[in-house]
């Protein structure tokens, strides 16, 4: 049986990672279906507007669960970590706010666009797209900065017993954090969804069904995702420098550096073993990790050593969620930067079949990425909820038995993502028995 | 007992505003809830009619009126912190049954609507929606009910500050301040009045008149359910929630209250018996307003009672006045966009 903080933090852990999945989709389709709209508008090619329409009864669905685990999430601070919302509610609650509004906005343009085909004229639909676009990724925004925050807060001081006191809630919102991790997670969002669609239209494509419909489903999910999959390593890059300055631990952490030195080497694989105090096995690449994380080869890298151990998060996860999520970005943005050359160069992307096959085995890893990057930044905080200022252990909440709930959400998410992907598949697999031109109006009309 | 703050200041607003947003959620959000209820009760010979008007009234709908309780929670834990984490705390159980309800009924309703053909599976998560639509009214109406009996607050006191050593049993502090007659009596008070908004909106959502009448039927009905559970939390209040019971009668403005809550009930039931569907929707949606505001009005200046004032559980003033002008900034983009929403699937767009 986990104590009562584990289970709490698995909980909190658990949540995140279902709902996070679902919010990158809400962010992202909406603007897939909005370019595959207005293809439509601009050409007359039917094909695009049957498009719109089958990608809208998807996001319906994924949207939906992502409104209501998202909701838990909002709960969750106060049923799991009282002791931080009394701590820091008052001057995070502000992007929380600006998000709870950017989020209505977001349900009530969406109920318009996927209800609204035949009620409202063709304009007003595709304007209620894009205002769900942008309402979706405003509120992705507003969100991290909650979390830059947690992780560099700013705008208070702090009184005798450690509260926060002057606060200034519009400067909480500017954590050197802030722009880095939202620019993170908005990119992580389009290249994740995007690739991930583009992946499985390529699937079909190399089955060979309805080529005219997933040629066009491909170039609009690569339109977005491929872009965005080559920026976020670039995005990644000045993340990894704000968390050079704000959370040295983290660094070390992620990185696997026991000893502050001068020049660190950049380590690839390897076991950070926490009871030697060392990393071994790791493929180390001379002043690498100096360059990358101060732009200086010669730049000092403080280690996990100069912390005393309960200051120091779980070395090994964080390692491995790092490397993960670097290694699979790196990749999907190799795929992308394939893909734009191959199309730059005006070659026919559906019939080159080894960039089809790569796209397909390819399409988890954007999701598989972003929960390694959650993995990283949270674990990465411990023990800290509030980077320097509150542990964890003292925001839980002091009911008892906590594993209860932690596994009632477990089994809960468990059933839904069983019962999502289940839905979700039959929708992809009905695409197939679709005739290759489909002839538009009824065929793509959403429910009622 | 510490002086009572009369004056209105920023704390208070944002307990209004909040009050308001609660308002918009139980008219909107309660009113699908209701409608589970009515998927779940429909019988006779229209019932497939009845839990199809139920759904196309409330699929394009329901996930923005959910989002009212979002704008109340983030409300709540901007400008009430310390609240926000008392209710969590003490709250637990209730708030998780309430959340699995939340996830539940709109996972289960999109994955019906949604669902690729197959019968018994749609008909297996039409059941998960309406019993999910149940329980979480249920659950909402005994959180507010325990709250107003003041046992939150007084659980809340007797949570040791820092050592892990429960002092008073788990069952105390966890379980009793909830699961007591009053707030149960409330409970099913939220029930019966969301039931009973569902009704009275879906008489106006067809223009099948035997269908209107399987609704006004129904409403009437939940009208006599709202009776007996008021009355039934009214007689347990006197020993579960005292402080409660004296603040309803002892007062000449609670008084006033009530008698204008029972205007609008009667009006209600005849504009339902006479078939004026119009004033039936909004002296309905009157009653649950005035139910709501009565109860806020007994409990002011408390947020959490017998001692958790507003103005003592408030965050900073800077907080405050950056959330007022939050909230104002919002409200202007989303009115508008709201009364676009109900506009274009008001039934006479059809």
């Amino acid at each position: 049986m986990p104590s009562d903080l584990l289970a709490a933090r698995t909980q909190m852990a658990v949540s995140l990672g279902f709902h996070i999945i679902f919010a990158e989709i809400g962010v992202a389709m909406p603007l897939l279906m909005v370019l595959a709209e207005w293809r439509w508008r601009r050409t007359g090619d039917e094909v695009y507007r049957e498009l719109a329409g089958r990608w809208a009864r998807g996001t319906a669905i994924l949207f939906a669960v992502g409104a209501v685990s998202g909701t838990v999430l909002s709960f969750e601070l106060g049923l799991l970590w009282p002791g931080f919302m009394r701590f820091a509610g008052s001057i995070i609650g502000m992007p929380f706010s600006l998000e709870g509004f950017a989020f209505f906005t977001e349900a009530i343009f969406l109920g318009i666009y996927l209800y609204g085909w035949e009620r409202i004229g063709p304009r007003a639909h595709l304007a209620a797209g894009v205002i769900v676009a942008a309402s979706g990724a405003a509120s992705a925004a507003f969100v991290v900065l909650v979390n830059a925050w947690m992780n560099a807060p700013v705008g208070f001081r702090t009184a005798a017993g450690g509260r926060l006191i002057d606060i200034d809630p519009i400067v909480g919102m500017q954590s050197p954090a802030a722009f880095q991790q939202a620019l993170h997670m908005l990119l992580a969002a389009y290249a994740a969804t995007g690739m991930a669609v583009a992946g499985v239209h390529a699937l079909l494509l190399l089955k060979g069904r309805a080529p005219e419909f997933h040629r066009r489903a491909l170039a609009v999910a690569l339109i977005v995702g491929a872009p965005a999959a080559v920026l976020q390593p670039l995005s990644g890059d000045l993340s990894a420098r704000v968390v050079a300055v704000t959370q040295p631990m983290k660094l070390a952490a992620l990185e696997g550096q026991w000893n502050t030195e001068r020049a660190a080497p950049l380590r690839i694989g390897g076991w950070p073993d926490a009871d030697r105090e060392q990393t071994r096995w790791a493929l180390e690449i001379p002043y690498g990790l100096s360059l990358l994380a101060f732009h200086d080869p010669g730049a000092e890298v403080r280690g996990l050593k100069s912390v005393p151990r309960a200051d120091r998060p779980p070395v090994a996860v964080v390692h491995f969620a790092f490397q993960t999520m670097v290694g699979l970005g790196s990749l999907l943005a190799a795929i992308a930067l394939a893909a734009g050359w191959i199309a730059w160069r005006r070659r026919d992307l559906t019939r080159t079949r080894w960039l089809l096959t790569a796209l397909a085995i390819a399409a988890p890893f954007g999701f598989i990425a972003t929960e390694a990057g959650w993995i990283v930044t949270e674990v990465g905080r411990q023990p800290w909820i509030v980077q320097g200022l509150l542990r964890t252990s003292d925001a839980v909440t002091p009911m008892p038995g906590l594993f209860v709930p932690m596994l009632l959400f477990i089994l809960l998410y468990a059933v839904l993502a069983t019962v999502v992907a289940t839905l979700i598949s039959t929708m992809v697999r009905e695409t197939s028995v679709m005739s290759t031109a489909p002839d538009g109006a009824d065929a793509s009309a959403v429910s009622q | 007992m510490n002086t009572v703050p009369t004056s209105i200041g920023y704390a208070e607003l944002v307990a209004g505003v909040m009050m308001i947003a609660l308002t918009a959620y139980a008219l909107t959000g309660g009113a699908d809830f209701g409608g589970g209820v009515w998927d779940l009760l429909a019988h006779g010979p229209r019932r497939d009619d009845q839990r199809a008007l139920v759904s196309s009234a409330i699929a394009p709908i329901w996930e923005a009126n959910h989002v009212w309780l979002i704008i109340v929670i983030v409300v709540l834990f901007t400008g009430f912190p310390a609240a926000f984490a008392t209710l969590g705390i003490v709250l637990h159980m209730p708030l998780t049954l309430m959340l699995v309800g939340i996830v539940l009924r709109g996972s289960a309703f999109m994955f019906r609507s949604y669902g690729a053909g197959e019968r018994r599976a749609q008909r297996r998560w039409g059941r998960v929606f309406a019993i999910a639509s149940i329980i979480t009214p249920l659950v909402l109406g005994i959180i507010v009910g325990a709250i107003a009996s003041g046992a939150v607050g007084a659980a809340a006191a007797r949570i040791p500050e820092h050592a892990r050593t429960p002092l008073p049993s788990f069952t105390e502090l966890y379980v009793a301040p909830w699961l007591a007659p009053f707030p149960i009596a409330v409970g099913a008070m939220a029930l019966a009045l969301f039931a009973y908004l569902a009704a009275a909106y879906l008489i106006l959502a067809t223009e099948d008149v035997l269908l209107r009448e399987d609704f006004r039927r129904r409403a009437l009905a939940s009208a006599g359910a709202v009776f007996t559970a008021a009355l039934v939390a009214l007689v347990v209040a006197q020993f579960d929630a005292p402080a409660m019971s004296r603040g309803l009668t002892e007062s000449t403005a609670a008084l006033l209250f009530q008698g204008i809550t029972g205007v609008s009930a009667v009006s209600a039931i005849w504009a339902l018996w006479s078939r004026h569907y119009q004033i039936a929707r909004m002296a309905v949606g009157a009653q649950v307003s005035l139910v709501l505001w009565g109860w806020a009005l007994v409990q002011y200046p408390m947020l959490i009672p017998p001692t958790g004032t507003i103005g003592g559980l408030a965050a900073p003033e800077i907080t405050l006045r950056l959330l007022l002008t939050a909230l104002a900034c919002g409200g202007v983009l989303l009115i508008p966009s709201l009364i676009y929403l109900f506009r274009t699937f008001s039934r006479d767009k059809a």
